[in-house]
């Protein structure tokens, strides 16, 4: 600890070390720390007409997080948005490995810088619009129909846009980069010649990736993964632009109860979505046993 | 046991450069085999060849009598040790030996015993639950050696896999590869640059140069009789002199240089006329003890650089010609002062007269 602080003081200087330190913790304090405190504390107090606000039935109670635990629709979909957010998790990961390991270790020099600007632009367009896009593609009367229809394969337009279907397919679609980029980092490292060397010794390609490719990505995969579930189970955009009534997501339980001003009973759904969220981190962290430290190579 | 591994006018281009021209040679099973030549002279691409990363643009590569072309690496009977190793990190050494025999699903049991067997044959005992990352570098190379091993190949090819250790274990190390060839009988294919390795460790050399094989022999009889130029300067040290051939006497011609006249070995038969380079080996000068022989030199001495077992002399010529020599330290050499005038010669059938061109950059 005292090595640390010596070779920090001699490598910033105390001015360097006063601003490292008053940033970061504004940055926790004021952005993290502060909003989330708030939060939990409105997620505890009952919803109050203002002039009783401060008054006597102001107390910390569970009774916000009663009514979720009673609420059977809400939990219905509570759940539904945590299965519908691991399809667009796996699906991500099922479309980005490849994509990965094709830029890391196939793809050279040029192809790899064309390929990325193709990734990354989507991204030079807002999300809303974007998803915007996909309504277009997926409409009775879009594209995507009338592509089908032209080519003859159906006669009717099909309804793309009953069920998850969609809101999966548009968050997919949102969140490939947050899955491409940690495994794409890890995988850079790996070693051609490891390869090679499996390759030599006999193994399949599906030998290969099971035993050599995975391992390496593990924590890349670990990292997408959380990344896209943590935006897929948090976003409200793609469930309202792109769902139907079946396709309800928890973030617009949310949503109503702070549009009908009951700011408290969304602050406990908004920190049982949270909590959710730091548990899936820890599971994907045990499944891969990968450490904190690494999540953040 | 080692299978013959034929290689016939192979060739290998990436678009218009050939990294690889037309390669005939045929390395016999059980033999311990080396190419050697400079970095970039297309010994890496021909094992690359050989163990089926890639086919051959033209030509035939046959491993026991049987075309390889199209067959992948993983359905060769040969293995590879790379130069960087290309350990499994993430695996135990006994997962790294065994994972060859894994992937060709050999059931547990015999596998574990096959696993043991090599560690033993490799010095291993007492390594296989560690993981490679705890190992030295002398274990590293010797679970990249079993690993190798484990799938019974009738070839190993081994690239430059020596040349990240210190030089104590490197000479170790390749007493041991050759022990470890001679005791499992497997045919070697060795490729490097160090010229000591493959000399030392092989039943025959194949010297490379842009691609070409230059000349394949013995290790003794590359040195000793170099077939050309590139031969000459790339593998040992070697005096060069240029000059023009004046006359020939049977096996030797008699080359005017500005140094002066010499006679030397025609292994090439070249006519009169003909411009040459002569080479000519340190340790094949000594110091001249009457003053009317042939290919004599009248020098003062630069450097004298004492090694220990012998004296590297660096001399100059009157023409400014720079000469050296190398005396052994045995006693019967009279004690020589940097600035002295001496006079040396050298045999001349130690003198060898080749073609101009192709000379290593030494």
């Amino acid at each position: 600890m005292r090595d640390f602080w010596n070779t920090a003081l001699k490598d910033l200087g105390k001015i360097g070390i006063a601003y490292i330190l008053i940033t970061v913790g504004v940055w926790v304090v004021f952005m993290i720390l502060i909003p989330q405190l708030i939060m939990f504390d409105y997620s505890l107090r009952p919803m109050l007409p203002l002039r009783e606000i401060g008054g006597p039935k102001d107390v910390w109670t569970l009774k916000n997080y009663m009514v979720f635990f009673s609420n059977r629709l809400h939990m219905a979909i509570f759940f539904k948005t945590i299965w519908s957010s691991l399809i667009v998790t796996l699906t991500a990961l099922a479309i980005c490995y490849p994509i990965a390991f094709y830029l890391a270790k196939v793809a050279k020099g040029a192809k790899v810088g064309l390929l990325m600007i193709g990734l990354i632009i989507p991204y030079w367009i807002n999300e809303l619009l974007r998803l915007f896009a996909w309504q277009i593609i997926l409409a009775d009367m879009g594209i995507l129909n009338q592509l089908l229809i032209f080519l003859g394969i159906i006669v009717d337009p099909i309804n793309f846009r009953m069920g998850n279907g969609a809101v999966i397919l548009g968050m997919t679609y949102a969140y490939i980069l947050f899955m491409v980029f940690p495994i794409y980092n890890v995988m850079e490292s790996l070693d051609r010649n490891q390869l090679d060397a499996a390759r030599d010794l006999g193994a399949s390609w599906l030998r290969i990736h099971y035993k050599i490719v995975m391992p390496h990505a593990k924590p890349g995969i670990a990292v997408g993964c959380t990344m896209t579930f943590m935006l897929a189970a948090g976003t409200v955009a793609a469930p309202q632009l792109l769902g139907s009534p079946s396709s309800f997501w928890f973030t617009q339980v949310i949503n109503t109860n702070f549009e009908c001003a009951n700011w408290n009973l969304g602050a406990a759904y908004a920190t049982v979505l949270m909590l959710l969220c730091v548990i899936f981190m820890f599971i994907m962290l045990k499944l891969f046993k990968v450490g904190l430290k690494e999540l953040t190579q | 046991m080692g299978q013959e591994v034929d290689l016939s006018g192979v060739n290998m281009r990436f678009g218009e450069v050939y990294a690889v021209r037309d390669i005939n040679v045929h390395i016999q099973a059980g033999e311990f085999f080396s190419f050697l030549g400079p970095s970039g002279c297309g010994k890496t691409t021909l094992l690359r060849l050989i163990s089926g990363f890639m086919d051959p643009s033209e030509g035939q590569i046959k491993i026991g009598g049987k075309d390889m072309r199209g067959i992948g690496p993983n359905h060769r009977p040969t293995a590879m040790i790379f130069q960087n190793l290309a350990l499994f990190p993430l695996m135990t050494v006994e997962k790294n030996i065994g994972f060859g025999l894994e992937v060709r699903r050999v059931p547990n049991a015999k596998r574990k015993k096959k696993v043991e067997e090599l560690i033993e044959l490799v010095d291993l005992n007492g390594t296989g639950d560690r993981m490679v990352s705890e190992l030295s570098g002398g274990q590293m190379q010797r679970v990249a050696i079993a690993r190798a091993l484990a799938v019974n190949p009738a070839v190993l090819l081994l690239d430059e896999p020596l040349s990240a250790l210190d030089l104590r274990l490197r000479n170790h190390m390749r007493a041991e590869l050759r022990k470890i060839q001679r005791r499992t009988n497997v045919t070697f294919i060795y490729i490097t640059h160090d010229q000591t390795e493959a000399l030392t460790m092989s039943d025959r050399v194949g010297v490379m140069s842009i691609g070409k094989l230059e000349q394949v022999a013995k290790p003794d009889i590359i040195y000793n009789t170099p077939k050309t130029s590139f031969v000459a300067s790339f593998v040992g040290e070697s005096n060069i002199i240029q000059g023009d051939i004046i006359s020939i006497d049977g096996d030797y011609a008699v080359l005017k240089t500005a140094t002066g006249s010499f006679v030397c070995k025609n292994p090439q038969h070249m006519e009169t006329g003909e411009t040459a380079t002569v080479f000519i080996r340190p340790e094949t000068v000594f110091l001249a003890k009457g003053p009317d022989a042939e290919n004599l030199l009248t020098c003062r001495t630069k450097t004298i650089s004492f090694e220990g077992a012998y004296a590297v002399v660096t001399l100059e010529t009157e023409q400014r010609q720079i000469f050296t020599m190398r005396l052994n330290n045995d006693g019967s050499v009279p004690r020589i002062e940097e600035g002295e005038h001496i006079k040396v010669r050298f045999n001349r059938k130690n003198a060898f007269l080749l073609k101009n061109g192709g000379t290593a950059i030494a």
